[in-house]
């Protein structure tokens, strides 16, 4: 009777893709599952109103679970405040009317694209002012750079002569 | 010009910066209310202990008073309800319990337990109040004065350190002697 010899290392090999396998079942079967489950089932009756409402609830900032969305949390806050823009939205009041009824609650830190006002100015102007800062850096070194130039050249181009 | 001066004034500049970051580190999960200064959201809500009364803040008008939001499905709330509870045996400001999204029977039984430190309590099932007020965790406290403008506001529990370098400092003479 002859016994096939399995090398350690390809029983291991198996083990291990197995095991692979084994992981990648239920992970596929958890991404699926995310996919189907979404935390927001609102639906509008108008698919403009609808679009409103995605646009809003992406931008209005989840207070309690501060770097999400309320379209994305799944705190009881964010889906209070959901049903708030739904309502509002139903009732035929404008985007902004929305964004102000958040703002005069909560203040700045709802939108997560913040308005220019004298308090969150520096949000929008230190991008501008630090660009400006760079390519007046640039510029400089650009100018101190050129003007090295003819001096470099001038021998190297005797040395060709010679 | 030297040429490190722009490197190290640059630098210096991130210091600042950070530094600033640093020392406010503690409070960024706390949002500044806009509503201090303001006038106090108005509601008119039933009350826990008794259906047929209502508590609004129009009532409310001409005296000071700290509107505490909880729920009995807080776990903060609880740690918080002895300090609570010792704000009403000093008498020096009334509470008024904002029961936000709770249910009436377990809120009634949590306050029977523990005592209940409420002058009086508005419900608020639905969470529209408390949206109102800018609430977004329990517990929080709003202190509000005579003319029913929202003076401070507490979030998170109201500790024996807050109620000294906060809230009493707020409040006039006369009704801090009270104790």
């Amino acid at each position: 009777m002859t016994c096939r010899v399995i090398p350690a290392a390809t029983v291991r090999r198996r083990a291990r893709r197995k095991g692979l396998v084994a992981c990648l079942i239920p992970l596929g079967a958890i991404l699926l599952g995310a996919a189907a489950y979404a935390i927001d089932p609102t639906e509008l009756p108008d698919p403009v109103l609808q679009q409103r409402y995605l646009a809003l609830t992406h931008e209005l900032r989840c207070v309690q679970c501060q770097n999400e969305a309320i379209a994305d949390s799944p705190a009881g806050i964010a889906s209070d405040l959901r049903r708030e823009v739904r309502d509002m939205l139903l009732a035929g009041k404008s985007d902004d009317d929305v964004r102000n009824f958040m703002l005069a609650r909560y203040g700045d830190f709802v939108l997560f694209r913040p308005r220019f006002a004298p308090k969150t100015a520096w949000v929008w102007l230190t991008p501008g002012i630090l660009l400006v800062i760079g390519a007046f850096v640039a510029w400089r070194i650009v100018r101190a750079r050129t003007a090295l130039v003819p001096l470099d050249n001038e021998p190297l181009e005797e040395d060709f002569r010679r | 010009m030297n040429r490190f001066a722009l490197p190290i004034a640059l630098f210096a500049l991130l210091v600042v910066v950070l530094a600033i970051g640093i020392k406010h580190s503690p409070e960024k999960g706390i949002i500044a209310s806009p509503l201090i200064g303001k006038p106090a959201p108005q509601f008119s809500l039933p009350s826990l202990t008794d259906g047929a009364r209502t508590v609004s803040t129009t009532s409310l008008r001409g005296r000071w008073y700290l509107l505490n939001v909880w729920g009995s499905w807080c776990g903060t709330c609880r740690e918080e309800h002895n300090m609570l509870l010792e704000v009403r045996q000093s008498g020096i400001v009334p509470l008024i319990g904002l029961d936000w999204k709770d249910d009436d029977a377990q809120a009634l039984s949590w306050l029977q337990q523990l005592g209940n430190p409420y002058e009086v309590v508005a419900v608020d099932r639905e969470g529209r109040t408390a949206i109102d007020w800018g609430v977004y965790a329990a517990p929080e406290s709003f202190l509000v004065n005579p003319q029913g403008i929202v003076v401070y506001k507490c979030m998170g529990e109201l500790t024996h350190e807050i109620w000294e370098r906060e809230i009493l400092p707020r409040l006039p003479k006369q009704q801090t002697a009270k104790s």
